[in-house]
């Protein structure tokens, strides 16, 4: 709890925005889309970057933590103010978008919603690929934090290939530069990539320099059809080894298709076991013909049907029965606990074999979906969070979805960062040595900690608790 | 297990906010998160507070009482909602919470008392005022009022909405309305028409149109007796008892009717009608029987366009946008009708405008008791409005239309603009007006 004095100098600092204090504020900058309530002691908004720095100048002296934090769509627990203290919401700072075409760059503010610079590239036929699931809604300052990542990562990859220059406010309060508007860069470290997918821990991002391409001309889409899950694990390595490389490669398991069909009917054939949906992007003439050849491809490895939808209209309704696999699952019950645990593509079908046996093992409503093509699955569990008893077996579960996925050589996470929830698992993937390194790291860039408090290291016997 | 706090949670419905995950997709459609600016102020932030209330974090009811009342109500977040939290709900059961346990001053509980418990329920009281608005407007009064600006001087800003307050029907025109009008042509329904209070005592040309309208498709159209106002207002405003009282009172009014359809032409009042059986769930008595009335309870806009749509003899040339009734599309899910109506006049250019779903920030009284917080809402809707230089404004509920008016004569676009009620410019293009 940081005393008056301290709220009053905060106060003096912030002369262009707003300073919260008022119990009902601070409780509602208290969550994100994870698990957990805690209460800031001030909310900070203000556009101004050197009131900013001043703040963390301010903090650093006085060992105030200090929360950077868009919107809080976060389902990994990044934003929240797990020490109270501060909160900075950059949400605010949404005042700079600018497209280069010339240099093929957008420089962008923070609090910007990633769509918005979606819309911007598109207006002058230029894309800026990740797309996380929620870019409507999520703010760019977010995605560089977490390094997110969405369904075109497969054929693009995810927010850090596109960063090529940040502003950065260090944890000392000073304003730094780090790579620039060039494609090619090699002056010293690469601090860029190492403060994207940082999760706020070492520095607070005011401002970025993203690297947009052309936009592909066209798109065709491929739904096939599967009686066994397997196979269609298989239909995924095949296509991907012929040559083709799709944009997005979506897999709904039958849980998921019974769902949706339950939730909204959409014509999916619910006695089937999975489908995948592929969407290829590029020059009209290729797309068609790629889209023959993974609908071939599919047929062989034993989709029992395969479509390729033709108007607009038609693709839109295929995209839309993915697009109503969450809302779907949460009517069965209303907690939901999304992970992003990913694997090699070699070992998708062994991954959803051993989804299944956890599944069966503790008894849990366990419905996977997701980016299949680049082995990043999404296991949902669905659960009551008022029922103790089923949430401890949750809590187990994920813990070892966890297990299966690093044995696997995959990760904790593909795109949704580690922040409270997966903390207490690094070591499992990193190794003692491992972790370590990046702890000193942390404590070189900021030794007082006060830059995002409690996230990505673990307390001493800090355990998943999602009660 | 706390007992007190065991019942608060139920008060407040404090189980429906287990449904929401936090996830933020109400965010961007919150007009009130978008003016204001803070979490506070935005449906998942409200929620929040609301479950903070149910874990006893928050002991203090008083801290939720400036973001409930700032809220419009207009439930687009509904509409966004990926996991269906009925976020309508749990305001109401909030502003109910609220209210219970608020110590209004002396003036203001007998000015609630009269308003939600007199006024609104009786259409004597009713039509008495607008006798007045109607000496008012008819003796020169009102010319005389503005010019001297003695207006400017009302409380709660009402001198606004002077200015776009409707010329209304004389008192003997208002009290002899037909009871039953009959189908032209071949009658296709039997129809009673929900005639609303404000809608009828302010708006009544925009209700004789609307039964003209019905009889001119194919309807026989009934006026039934004893109904009274919805008890929209008094839900919005956490007064729930009497909101029941309403409901019941109109259940018992159209069931002595033998009708297919009850039909209204207020989005803000139909979503009240909409929602009866939501209101009346924990009376098993009368749950059944809402849930007749809210199958029968439609939008004139649906049994226009169920009657094959209004056969039109006249070209409007112009262009026209549409700012839809919150509570038509997001409680109602009234979406397509009235722009399949619109689209069919002949000769219209329809564009439609920037954010069209957001709210205009009139929501029933909200414009008054939150005057400062509406304009804003309605200055972000005006430019959208602007931007497609249309020169109607079409609407689909009371309120709507008179902060259209509103807005037209904040922007000073009375010379380019004008404000209807879809029923008015279907009248229009039907000849009958």
């Amino acid at each position: 709890m940081i005393d008056k004095q301290a709220i009053e100098d905060i106060a003096k600092i912030v002369k262009t925005g707003r300073v919260l204090t008022e119990e009902s504020d601070r409780y509602s900058y208290s969550f994100d889309a994870s698990f957990g309530t805690h209460l800031p002691d001030v909310v900070i908004q203000t556009q101004e970057v050197q009131e900013l720095a001043a703040l963390v100048r301010y903090a650093n002296e006085h060992k105030i933590p200090v929360y950077p934090r868009g919107q809080s769509t976060s389902l990994s627990g990044g934003p929240l103010p797990v020490k109270g203290g501060m909160v900075f919401d950059l949400s605010v700072m949404d005042n700079i978008l600018e497209v280069d075409e010339e240099d093929l760059v957008a420089v962008v503010s923070p609090g910007v919603l990633t769509s918005a610079i979606h819309a911007a590239a598109e207006k002058k036929g230029l894309m800026y690929p990740p797309d996380p699931s929620s870019s409507h809604v999520s703010t760019i300052g977010g995605n560089l934090a977490e390094n997110s990542g969405g369904p075109r990562g497969l054929k693009y990859g995810v927010t850090k290939d596109y960063v090529i220059g940040l502003e950065v406010i260090t944890p000392q309060g000073e304003i730094i530069k780090t790579g620039g508007r060039t494609v090619k860069n090699v002056t010293g470290y690469d601090l860029t990539k190492l403060i994207v997918g940082s999760e706020g821990t070492l520095g607070i991002i005011t401002k970025a320099i993203l690297r947009l391409i052309p936009k592909p001309p066209s798109s065709e889409t491929v739904m096939a059809v599967f009686d066994s899950l397997v196979d269609s694990g298989r239909a995924i390595s095949r296509v991907l080894s012929s040559g083709i490389l799709p944009a997005k490669m979506e897999l709904m398991d039958q849980a998921s298709i019974v769902a949706v069909e339950n939730y909204q009917p959409s014509n999916l054939p619910v006695d089937a076991e999975a489908i995948i949906l592929i969407e290829l992007d590029g020059h009209p003439a290729a797309v068609k013909e790629e889209a023959e050849q993974v609908a071939k491809v599919c047929r062989e490895v034993g989709a029992r049907e395969v479509i390729v939808p033709k108007t607009p209209q038609e693709k839109a309704e295929v995209w839309k029965a993915r697009k109503l696999v969450s809302p779907a699952i949460v009517r069965i019950k209303p907690t939901k606990i999304s992970e992003d645990a990913t694997v090699p593509r070699s070992q998708i079908p062994e991954m959803c074999r051993r989804l299944q046996q956890i599944k069966e093992k503790y008894n849990i409503h366990l419905v996977v979906f997701g980016h299949a093509g680049d082995g990043n699955l999404h296991p949902n569990i669905i659960a009551d969070k008022s029922d103790t008893e089923e949430m401890q077996r949750v809590e187990q579960a994920v813990a070892e979805i966890f297990q299966a996925a690093v044995e696997l050589g995959g990760t904790l996470s593909g795109e949704h960062g580690i922040g409270t929830m997966k903390a207490p698992f690094m070591e499992m993937e990193l190794g003692a040595a491992g972790l370590d390194m990046m702890k000193r790291i942390k404590e070189a860039w900021d030794p007082n900690n006060i830059m995002n408090p409690g996230k990505i290291f673990a307390e001493p016997g800090q355990k998943l608790v999602l009660r | 297990m706390n007992q007190m706090l065991e019942d608060l949670k139920k008060e407040l419905k404090y189980e429906k906010t287990n449904n929401c995950v936090q996830c933020g997709y109400c965010l961007p459609v919150c007009p009130t998160y978008m003016t204001m600016g803070k979490e506070t102020h935005s449906p998942r932030g409200r929620i929040n507070l609301v479950k903070m209330v149910g874990e006893g974090r928050i002991t203090d009811l008083s801290v939720l009482e400036e973001p409930m009342n700032l809220c419009l109500g207009c439930r687009a977040c509904e509409t966004a909602c990926p996991t269906g939290v009925e976020y309508g709900t749990i305001l109401e059961a909030a502003r109910a919470a609220i209210t219970r346990r608020k110590k209004f001053s002396f003036p203001v509980k007998t000015l609630r008392n009269t308003i939600f418990k007199k006024v609104f329920p009786s259409k004597r009281k009713l039509n008495l005022l607008t006798d007045g608005l109607w000496l008012y407007q008819k003796t020169g009064l009102q010319k005389v009022a503005q010019k001297t600006g003695i207006t400017s001087a009302l409380p709660f800003n009402l001198g606004q909405f002077e200015a776009i307050t409707p010329t209304v029907t004389s008192p003997s025109e208002r009290r002899n309305r037909f009871k039953r009008v009959p189908a032209k042509g071949e009658k296709k329904y039997t129809v009673a028409f929900f005639t609303g209070c404000i809608m009828d005592a302010m708006f009544q040309r925009i209700n004789d149109l609307s039964i003209e309208l019905l009889s001119h498709v194919g309807c026989e159209v009934l006026i039934v007796e004893n109904e009274t106002c919805c008890g929209a207002l008094h839900a919005h405003s956490g007064e729930m008892d009497e909101a029941k009282v309403l409901a019941k009172k109109n259940i018992a009014a159209f069931e002595k009717e033998d009708v297919e359809f009850i039909i209204n032409n207020a989005g803000g009042c139909g979503a009240m009608l909409h929602e009866y059986d939501h209101l009346l769930a924990e009376e098993p008595e009368w749950h059944e029987r809402a849930k007749e009335f809210v199958k029968k309870s439609k939008d004139i806009s649906q049994i226009l366009v169920a009657c094959g749509g209004v056969p039109m003899n006249k070209q409007l040339p112009g262009r026209v946008t549409y700012q839809r009734s919150c509570h038509l599309t997001n409680v109602q899910k009234v979406t397509k009708e009235p722009v399949q109506l619109i689209e069919s006049i002949p000769g219209i250019e329809f564009i439609e405008m920037k954010d069209k779903d957001m709210c205009c920030g009139s929501a029933g009284i909200y414009n008054i008791v939150n005057y400062d917080a509406s304009m804003e809402i309605l200055d972000e809707k005006m430019k959208n409005v602007k931007d497609t230089h249309a020169t109607t404004i079409i609407t689909t509920n009371p309120g709507c239309l008179l902060q259209m008016k509103l807005g037209i004569e904040r922007e000073k676009m009375g010379k380019e603009a004008r404000a209807l009620h879809l029923v008015e410019y279907l009248a229009e293009a039907a000849g009958i007006v």
